[in-house]
């Protein structure tokens, strides 16, 4: 006798977000139930592997990193542009720390990101220094840049969004809106961005996980709780969500031992892919819609496992 | 789950004879509901009625033993809505296909498959032996070779009942889960798990035809299983185990209310371990790896002991001034918070730069030092205050402390409080190697 299943039907559903230039744009989002249960609703987008892209060389990183990015570290534009061409990355997430460690120009760093634009030609992430005055003068120019290419910028918090806001409303771009591990800020946010007047297909929810090992279970949850909250009809908690991986994953330390410093963890080449692609695909479980890495490995490897994983529909 | 006076009262005979003490069935049913008596007072209960009383106070999903390991009898769905409880089981495979030399190999690598992390010692727990030419002298020895040479827990993988009859001969006390039992030979699977009081496997192709097979095995006395719905493709594992998990807690439905289990199968050794991830993540009690390298194991030892963190409660080590490494009254004292995950991040640094300090661990109810700053817990007074506790100055010859750079702004209030001097430190305890190399020099 055939065993009747719990089937579980949502009232809401997850907004999709649209980000891009015209020619080459992506949607995010856009699921009736939880993630990979093909039979229950629609998934009608897989989830996205962002490669991340730095306009410098982040310090520590780990040698079989370098190595299988090569030469293309030294020149963010033809990086990017590899990852798309050689390593098929779906967008790309530009991390941006020289304008917060030396004097350049802001219009330099908008001229650069324009350049990856036009070199990678897929979805653009933004993603400022973290430090709130500085990035509100210069996430302003990069999106004035970029003006119509849909790009997604990083990141609104609870106390400082209303200049990214702004900008992004004005040119038409998509905000990353972060929330300590926190679900109630994490509504907060979206709800202050939406009196903006950002509509809310215009928002990500980026809940400031960390790698594998380094609180991951706390973002783990907060992803859950929010798509579930999604799925039961909370449209200020409806947005795709963000997970970073790469850089997270190179703060850790099992991504910067040798193998001479920590013999019981074995070789650094396998294991740092390994980091990435766990943290991604265990957060990817949790619902995450945009993952951004930084090893081809990695990226090949989650490409591979999600195609797999949506490959039931 | 919990019945009701009136539905067991239904279930007895309703003869009002008195035998069990109290003088009606009603009277009687109320006092078991209320768990103040015992079924077996009444001579003249059914069978069914035995059983169906009995059922009704069994978890949804039954805690099975296999070795000291225990797994099973999880209660939600999601852990925020309580906590997973019984971590799931990673188990290594070892083939009788192996040469001797790639046997030995093989048990060295597991054997180090355990690590410290977060102050907890995690690793696997279960060997399991595969058998791929039904020769039961074979596959005895190779089980002899392994428990002999490892302590860890036993699933012993045979399509062939000689053959784990075999084996059972030398490892039946430590309780191996026997795999597997399958339509065509589930009785006889049944009796030895029963006559040997081991847990035991099922597997069938789908959850329609495991739910079949089940109460047939139950039936036969072997009551401690273990489900495996056959598949072996990643989403169908995840979809099934989900819907196996949801039947079990939200139908209470029997014939699945067991706990799970799933192998990771495919080619690519990263892949595996992507497969591995989605089942800890996705609602297996116990998982085959098919590989034994430490960077494919230790990952997910790590996101296991995540996901089986109870979120209920933040993760503390006592507010404690504590020595690292090689100190001496020299030493430098860092102060940071009494977060398990901040403590041994910090505590983890100062091993690795080889030099002796000590942590100062603030009470913050477990919060980071960010968290803590903000909610006023980690604050000049707080740190003052731990300090005196601690009597941390007749335990150094220095009176200089080290706090994290993200609360530099605590240096001159904390001066004060305190009457220390006040260094600040890196921001991020990756940098504590660097920065104390600089302090020494």
């Amino acid at each position: 006798m055939p065993v009747q299943r719990v089937v579980q039907r949502w009232s809401g559903s997850v907004n999709v977000v649209t980000v891009g230039p015209e020619n080459a744009s992506l949607q995010l989002g856009g699921q009736t139930s939880l993630p990979f249960l093909y039979d229950e609703g629609e998934l009608p987008n897989p989830p996205r592997i962002a490669m991340e892209v730095y306009d410098k060389v982040p310090e520590g990183w780990p040698a079989p990193l370098l190595e299988a990015l090569g030469d293309v570290v030294h020149d963010p534009v033809a990086w990017a542009q590899k990852c798309v061409q050689q390593w098929q990355a779906d967008m790309i997430c530009l991390r941006l720390i020289r304008p917060s460690e030396e004097e350049v120009s802001l219009d330099s760093v908008a001229q650069l990101a324009r350049a990856i634009q036009d070199a990678a030609g897929v979805p653009l992430i933004i993603w400022g220094t973290g430090e709130g005055d500085l990035d509100n003068e210069l996430l302003p120019q990069c999106s004035q840049a970029l003006r119509g290419s849909r790009c997604l910028l990083g990141v609104a918090k609870q106390e400082n969004y209303k200049t990214l806001a702004a900008t992004c409303i004005a040119d038409g771009h998509s905000v990353i809106a972060e929330s300590p591990i926190d679900i109630n800020i994490c509504k907060q946010v979206n709800i202050l961005l939406s009196e903006m007047d950002l509509p809310l297909d215009r928002i990500l929810i980026y809940p400031a996980n960390g790698a594998l090992g380094y609180g991951f279970e706390y973002a783990y949850s907060i992803m859950e709780r929010t798509r579930l909250a999604a799925l039961g009809g909370d449209r200020m908690m409806a947005m795709p969500l963000l997970a970073v991986v790469g850089a997270e994953v190179y703060r850790a330390k099992e991504s910067k031992a040798t193998e001479e410093e920590a013999p019981e963890w074995g070789a650094l080449g396998p294991r740092i892919v390994a980091w990435e692609t766990c943290t991604a695909v265990g957060y990817l479980q949790a619902g995450a819609d945009v993952v951004t890495l930084c090893h081809p490995e990695a990226v090949e490897t989650v490409r591979a496992f999600v195609k797999e994983l949506v490959g039931k529909q | 789950m919990a019945l009701t006076g009136l539905e067991i009262y239904k279930l007895l005979p309703r003869t009002n004879c008195g035998d069990c003490g109290p003088p009606t069935c009603l009277a009687f049913a109320m006092q078991l509901a209320a768990k103040k008596t015992a079924l077996d007072k009444c001579p003249h209960v059914s069978d069914e009625a035995k059983q169906a009383l009995e059922g009704a106070s069994e978890p949804p999903i039954r805690l099975v033993k296999i070795g000291d390991l225990e797994i099973g009898n999880e209660t939600v769905m999601f852990r925020h809505e309580e906590t997973y409880h019984h971590p799931c089981g990673i188990a290594i495979e070892v083939a009788d296909t192996l040469e001797s030399d790639e046997l030995n190999n093989r048990l060295d690598q597991i054997r180090a498959l355990h690590f410290e992390r977060v102050g907890q010692q995690i690793g696997v727990d279960l060997i399991a032996i595969r058998d791929t030419q039904a020769d039961p002298d074979k596959y005895k020895e190779l089980v002899q070779k392994v428990t002999s040479d490892s302590s860890l827990g036993l699933i012993l993988i045979s399509s062939s009942v000689p053959v784990l009859e075999a084996a059972l001969d030398i490892c039946k006390e430590r309780k191996p889960l026997l795999y597997a039992a399958t339509e065509e030979n589930h009785e006889a699977m049944a009796k030895l798990a029963k006559a040997a009081r081991c847990p035991l496997a099922v597997c069938a192709e789908g959850l329609d035809a495991l739910a079949e097979l089940t109460p047939k095995i139950k039936e036969l006395g072997a009551e401690d299983l273990v489900l495996d719905p056959g598949t072996r493709e990643p989403t169908q594992v995840v979809h099934d185990l989900t819907h196996i998990r949801r039947l079990a807690l939200k139908q209470t439905f029997r014939p699945l209310g067991y706990p799970t289990m799933a192998f990771a199968t495919a080619e690519d050794a990263q892949t595996q371990v992507l497969e591995a991830v989605s089942y800890i993540s996705k609602y297996a009690n116990l998982v085959v790896f098919p590989g034994a390298e430490p960077w494919q194991v230790l990952p997910l030892l790590t996101l296991r002991q995540n996901l089986y963190t109870d979120p209920r409660v933040p993760l503390q080590v006592e507010p404690e001034l504590y020595p690292v490494g090689p100190v001496t009254s020299d030493s430098p004292l860092l102060v940071t918070t009494n977060f398990s995950l901040t403590y041994f991040t910090v505590e983890g640094e100062i091993e690795a730069s080889k030099t002796g300090a000590y942590i100062l661990a603030v009470d913050t109810e477990g919060q980071s030092v960010l968290t803590a700053f903000a909610s006023d817990k980690f604050t000049a007074e707080t740190i003052a205050k731990q300090l005196g506790v601690t009597k941390a100055g007749e335990r150094v010859k220095h009176n200089t402390l080290i706090i994290p750079g993200y609360v530099a702004v605590l240096s001159a209030k904390l001066a004060d409080a305190s009457g220390w001097q006040v260094l600040v430190g890196p921001r991020e305890a990756s940098g504590l190697p660097a920065y104390l190399r600089q302090l020494s020099a």
